[in-house]
């Protein structure tokens, strides 16, 4: 003990492209920007395969056969898994190799990267089943964890994740919760039966994912020989480290320049120096260690910002009018039953069209929390909303051919 | 300590004809209160009362100024003179100002000279040679920015640039203005700091608004205040407001200003069959103004080149979300603002229709906006001209 849990989230929005008024009814595509901004998809795809996923499959592989403890849990968006088929398999490959090691979990979440569980049920177990389709179809595997949307926690999700059978759940390790208590333990959620909880240690994840490069942090540089002994110390004061983070982490959000994968190839070596450590898959975890005690979290945690809630992604008018117009259409969609309309609709649930329309660090204009591809949180909102009347316009025509056809069958 | 400063204006809120003369109170007022000894020069005498400065004035035959007012664009310009090939008016106006100064500059002390824009600048070389003390150059606008770069006034350019490389410092109020400075007019890089306007906060008095009437009857207003000069754009406007109307016919367009190019615009108007949806109301000042502001669904400065943009504060300030055009000083500054090319037609009509149908949008706006406008208040913009005074004296 502790056991190192290390979870990244794969994910790539579909960002929608630049959708004008004048757009709406005549194009029925809202994220094909083939233009050299960070609205083409595939171009930011590219640089982040490039410059991320390659070398750290890569290195990550050489790892697992270098060092036999190694174990890595894994969670993708389908949004992100489509686009690698369609546009790069060859990246594809490279998860599939860590996979087929059978030391890296595949855990479960929503095919579309959405907070449908806050809006509709129905809908966000559309979504889980999608994705649990999908990671089956391309890795051969059922999930047995569950992590929602932007690490988004409640109560009310343990419930449903132990009623379908998940062995853990997800979630940011936030003192407001935890109180005196450490995220370095196994709890089991309220009201709950079976399933435990497995919180993300923010500090020590954050000194990864966020200070790695900052020179004004006192730690800076951060070695892995220092983080082995920051793990270290945990010995006999909690049963699991819990390191989750963005994956992009490594070369995309921390540089390669600034040392980070130099790093990553040092930290199993230095972890394992000390005899007591080792590594666990987050299925692992759950089976290793018992339940320490129950948490309660009423309302909504999520690992972002200092609030920790939902307020990047509903936290001001344009947010909150947005995401409610798209659900709105739920019933409507689903009834008249067109595939593709369905399909663009769940596109547009992604969480990311939201957190770009977040207006909350936008003043300050800290570039850093706040990477957008829009030039402001209103220019996503207008595209956003120009792109959900499309949909609606195309829904209106094809639910009136259906009223026609119906009308014509009994006339 | 207390500086003295001898500023050159050539028009002073109230008696102004458009944002020179408001930003010109503004600076002098917040530089006041710093502690600045300022003694304000107007070129003729106006019944003006204004509080912790001197105002003097220096007497220019009241013909000579019997003009527009500040500013006038190149087909004004053209047009006189073609007919003599004497200098224009303004010009004449503004070396009979700085006749008159030598003789007004005799009385003065002063530690620093403060001119605001060409017609002052002459004036000022004067008052820097005379007195022996540093010049310092604002830039509210060039003949560059007002003719859109089409015909420059010979004249007023070669005023501008003689004026600008005899200054110790120029500031220019926006970046923007800055390279053209450095471009067209080669000030040396070095003696430039960029200085934003600021905004008096008492400008955002709650009065009740007005065209009521159309409001009642369910029609959106999209504002345009300013000069009608080919700086500001207008006919950018007018397109853009045939096609908001093809998309939203309940849509009244509010023009507020005059200018050389108003003829024009109602003729464009006309032209794409839109004039139904115009209402010009003249020049406004004032309550007025506040009230057109408060009035309207949104304010477009749809301007080719606009140095900073203060009338963009002012509906901020106000309450009213605001498009500008990516050519203005404002857009480098305001993040909480709407912002398009000033040539995309179509761009500006689609954010323009935005905010008229997703009633989210100007509720954002107006709440982000009028929170961030606060940020540029004239006291902040005295401070960085202290610094600039602190380097000279």
């Amino acid at each position: 003990m502790p056991s190192v849990c290390l979870y990244f989230q794969v994910h790539q929005p579909l960002r929608i492209k630049r959708f004008r008024v004048f757009d709406v009814g005549w194009d029925p595509e809202y994220f094909n920007d083939r233009s050299d901004t960070n609205l083409n998809n595939k171009k930011v795809l590219g640089k982040v395969a490039g410059k991320s996923y390659l070398p750290t499959n890569n290195l990550f592989l050489n790892l697992l056969k270098k060092y036999p403890e190694l174990k890595l849990s894994f969670s993708f968006s389908g949004i992100l898994l489509e686009q690698l088929e369609k546009d790069f398999p060859q990246v594809l490959d490279s998860f599939k190799k860590l996979v087929d090691t059978d030391r890296v979990e595949i855990l479960s979440e929503t095919y579309h990267h959405s907070l449908a569980f806050f809006y509709s049920k129905s809908e966000f177990e559309k979504q889980v089943d999608l994705h649990r389709a999908k990671v089956k179809e391309i890795f051969g595997v059922k999930p047995r964890v569950f992590r929602n949307t932007e690490l988004a926690y409640n109560n009310e999700l343990a419930t449903w994740a132990d009623s379908k059978g998940y062995q853990a759940i997800l979630a940011e390790g936030w003192d407001s919760f935890l109180g005196w208590r450490s995220p370095n333990f196994v709890y089991r959620p309220k009201n709950t039966n079976k399933i435990k909880i497995l919180l993300k240690n923010y500090k020590l994840s954050d000194d990864i994912a966020f200070r790695f490069s900052d020179k004004s942090w006192r730690s800076w540089p951060l070695t892995a020989d220092k983080f082995a002994h920051w793990v270290s110390a945990i010995n006999g004061n909690g049963h699991v480290v819990n390191l989750f983070m963005d994956y992009e982490t490594f070369g995309e959000h921390q540089w390669e320049a600034h040392g980070i994968f130099n790093f990553l190839s040092s930290l199993p070596r230095e972890i394992l120096k000390h005899p007591d450590n080792d590594f666990a898959t987050v299925s692992e975890v759950v089976q290793k260690y018992p339940a320490m005690d129950e948490v309660d979290v009423p309302s909504i945690v999520t690992w972002a910002d200092t609030e920790r809630d939902l307020s990047a992604w509903v936290g001001n008018a344009i947010q909150t009018s947005a995401i409610s117009f798209l659900y709105s259409l739920e019933d409507r969609i689903l009834k008249v039953g067109d595939a593709k309309l369905i399909d663009k609709w769940r596109k547009l649930q992604t969480s990311d069209h939201f957190y770009y329309m977040c207006t909350k660090w936008f003043s300050d204009g800290d570039v850093h929390k706040y990477f957008n591809p829009y030039e402001s949180p209103y220019d996503a909102f207008i595209s956003f909303m120009n792109a959900a009347n499309d949909l609606k316009l195309r829904l209106e025509k094809k639910s009136k051919g259906r009223i026609r056809k119906f009308d014509l069958r009994y006339a | 300590m207390a500086y003295k400063v001898l500023m050159l204006g050539w028009e002073l809120y109230p008696f102004n004809s458009g944002g020179l003369g408001e930003a010109c109170l503004g600076l002098a007022n917040a530089l006041s209160k710093k502690g600045i000894d300022l003694t304000f020069v107007l070129p003729r005498k106006v019944d003006i009362t204004v509080d912790g400065f001197r105002v003097v004035f220096a007497d220019v035959d009241e013909d000579i100024l019997k003009t527009l007012g500040a500013y006038t664009t190149s087909p004004l310009w053209s047009h006189i003179i073609n007919r003599d090939e004497l200098p224009p008016d303004f010009v004449r106006a503004a070396f009979k100002y700085a006749e008159k100064m030598k003789k007004l500059v005799k009385k003065q002390k002063a530690d620093i000279i403060h001119t605001h824009d060409w017609m002052t600048y002459p004036s000022g070389v004067m008052a820097k040679s005379y007195l022996k003390k540093p010049m310092v150059a604002h830039v509210h606008s060039t003949e560059y920015d007002r003719t859109g770069g089409y015909y420059p006034n010979p004249y007023v350019y070669k005023i501008e640039k003689e004026g600008l490389l005899s200054s110790d410092r120029v500031l220019p109020v926006g970046g923007f203005m800055k390279e053209i400075l450095v471009k067209n007019y080669g000030v040396d890089e070095q003696k430039i700091r960029v200085v934003y306007n600021g905004i008096n906060e008492d400008f955002g008095k709650r009065l009740p608004p007005a065209l009521t009437k159309f409001k009642e009857l369910g029609f959106k207003i999209v504002l345009f205040l300013g000069r009608i000069t080919l700086q500001k754009g207008p006919e950018y406007f007018v397109r853009a407001a045939k096609l908001v109307s093809a998309y939203n016919p309940k849509t009244l367009f509010v023009v507020a200003g005059s200018g050389d190019m108003d003829g024009y615009m109602m003729s464009e108007a006309a032209r794409l069959g839109v004039m139904d949806k115009f209402l010009f109301t003249g020049f406004l000042r004032g309550n007025e103004r506040n009230q057109i502001f408060q009035s309207a669904d949104i304010f477009v400065m749809p301007s080719v080149s606009e140095p900073f943009g203060i009338v963009a504060l002012e509906a901020a300030i106000s309450g009213t979300p605001v498009l500008v055009s990516k050519q203005s000083g404002v857009a480098e500054v305001m993040k909480n603002i709407l912002k398009a090319d000033f040539w995309d037609i179509e761009e500006m009509a689609n954010k323009i229709l935005a905010v008229l149908k997703f009633d989210a949008l100007p509720q954002d706006l107006k709440w982000e906006s009028g929170k961030e406008v606060r940020n540029f208040s004239w006291s902040r913009a005295a401070d960085e001209v202290i610094n600039v005074y602190d380097q000279l004296i």
